[in-house]
């Protein structure tokens, strides 16, 4: 999961804190690793030289912590980029496409669009398996099915998120 | 939206409602000669009303659609069921065969409708069968048959006319999944080899990747995911 792209995406509903930014990815996406400040302040100097966020003024005591960052054009040219392009389908998706749907209800983007856009990629996939796989042998029918069982049951899990867009918009903008 | 050159089957703006509900509501649509596109979406986001209002069995409120370049919605209902008995093939859910008849006669059925002699017609019917796999049930009737086995009869019966499109409304919706990829292969192969369209709604993934490309129902709104990649 990309931690830059999601703390910009954090950024996009308002400036924050580093510290505000670490509690909010920790409570949103961190359930099972929260973040190090160590990996904030790294990501957000890397995003600040790359001007994807600029510095939008510094708590009196210093430290990194207490700088306060925004998001920049650019910046949210780059969530929107990350945001339209569908992932690789691979094992262990879930917690990117969860970040991303996540952050498109937080922006108020069309998180059905990252659905949509998800399930052709996928598709794409599947329909070279099973190309595969009808010209395959017996061998062949098994590997095949085994990817495509994998990269359905995401699918599952992204139609039912879809279903549930509405009550996960409650719960995450609340 | 532009549709490509060539289409067999083009649907713009198509709006429909029942009452209070919105079922389409601007869908657009088009597939070439031996493409197999899949209908995907939402339950109750639209997919069955695109599907029958694209075969002629319901008229949308607006909106226009083309076959072989003519205008369905203003042909009078006797010209549309023409269309239906000599262009189009259906598969459902649910085979729907007559379960009065022995298989190979409700394979024959489409052809006797439109005048075959019962020899001719159960002879072209034994041949879709042995391409289906289920010749060997040909004196069997419906109940008699496994729901693959059944589903299986109902694709040869859709596909004995010769049709140039099929359309197709979940039609493995019934079946295991091993049953359903059967179907699926069978049709699919069936189909290329007489250059028909299909059209295919499903919300199966592994079904939908029989097909060439997906379009998206929403909220009665269609989406071609291969024009927004
Ligand atoms: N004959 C009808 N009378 C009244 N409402 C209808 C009728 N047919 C469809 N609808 C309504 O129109 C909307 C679209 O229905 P449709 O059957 O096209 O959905 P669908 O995408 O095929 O759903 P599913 O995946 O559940 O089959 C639904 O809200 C449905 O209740
Ligand atoms: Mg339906």
């Amino acid at each position: 999961m990309s931690i830059g792209h999601t703390l910009l995406g954090l950024l996009e509903s308002g400036p924050r804190h580093g510290y505000d930014l670490k509690r909010a990815f920790d409570e949103k996406f961190g359930h099972d690793r929260p973040l190090h400040y160590g990996q904030v302040y790294s990501t957000m100097s890397r995003l600040l030289k790359n001007g994807l966020v600029e510095v939008d003024g510094i708590e009196a005591g210093g430290g990194p912590e207490r700088k306060r960052y925004a998001i920049t054009e650019a910046g949210i040219t780059d969530v929107e980029r990350w945001l339209a392009t569908p992932e690789k389908p691979e094992p262990y998706l879930q917690s990117t496409l969860y970040t991303k749907v996540v952050l498109a209800l937080l922006t108020r983007r069309d998180a059905g669009d990252i659905l949509d856009t998800q399930r052709s990629e996928h598709l794409r996939s599947m329909r070279i398996l099973t190309d595969r796989k009808r010209k395959g042998d017996l061998a062949d029918q098994l590997i095949c099915d085994h990817a495509l069982f994998h990269l359905e049951a995401d699918l599952r899990w992204l139609e039912l998120t879809a279903a549930r867009l509405d009550k996960l918009r409650e719960a995450v903008t609340r | 939206m532009t549709h490509p050159a060539g289409s067999l089957l083009i649907a713009q703006d198509l709006r429909k409602t029942y009452g209070p509900t919105t079922a389409l509501d601007g869908a657009e649509f088009s597939i070439h000669p031996g493409e197999v596109v899949a209908v995907m979406g939402p339950s109750g986001s639209g997919k069955s009303t695109l599907l029958h209002c694209l075969a002629g069995i319901v008229t949308p409120d607006s909106g226009s659609i083309t076959y072989n370049g003519r205008e369905v919605t203003s042909m009078s209902d006797s010209e549309r069921s023409a269309l239906r008995r000599s262009e189009f093939g259906f598969v459902f859910q649910f085979g729907q065969l007559v379960p009065e008849l022995t298989c190979v006669e409700n394979v024959a059925l489409p052809l006797r409708l439109n005048g075959s002699s019962r020899k001719a017609a159960e002879r072209t019917a034994l041949g879709w069968m042995e391409r289906l796999e289920v010749d060997d049930l040909r004196k069997k009737r419906p109940g008699e048959v496994s729901g693959g086995q059944g589903q299986r009869v109902a694709v040869a019966r859709a596909l004995v006319t010769d049709p140039r499109v099929l359309f197709a409304d979940e039609p493995t919706g019934a079946l295991d999944s091993l049953n359903g990829e059967r179907v699926m292969e069978l049709l699919t192969e069936a189909a290329r080899s007489t250059n028909a369209a299909v059209v295919l709604v499903t919300h199966e993934a592994r079904v939908a990747a029989y097909s060439d490309r997906e379009i998206v129902v929403r909220d009665g709104r269609s989406r071609d995911m291969e024009r927004v990649v």
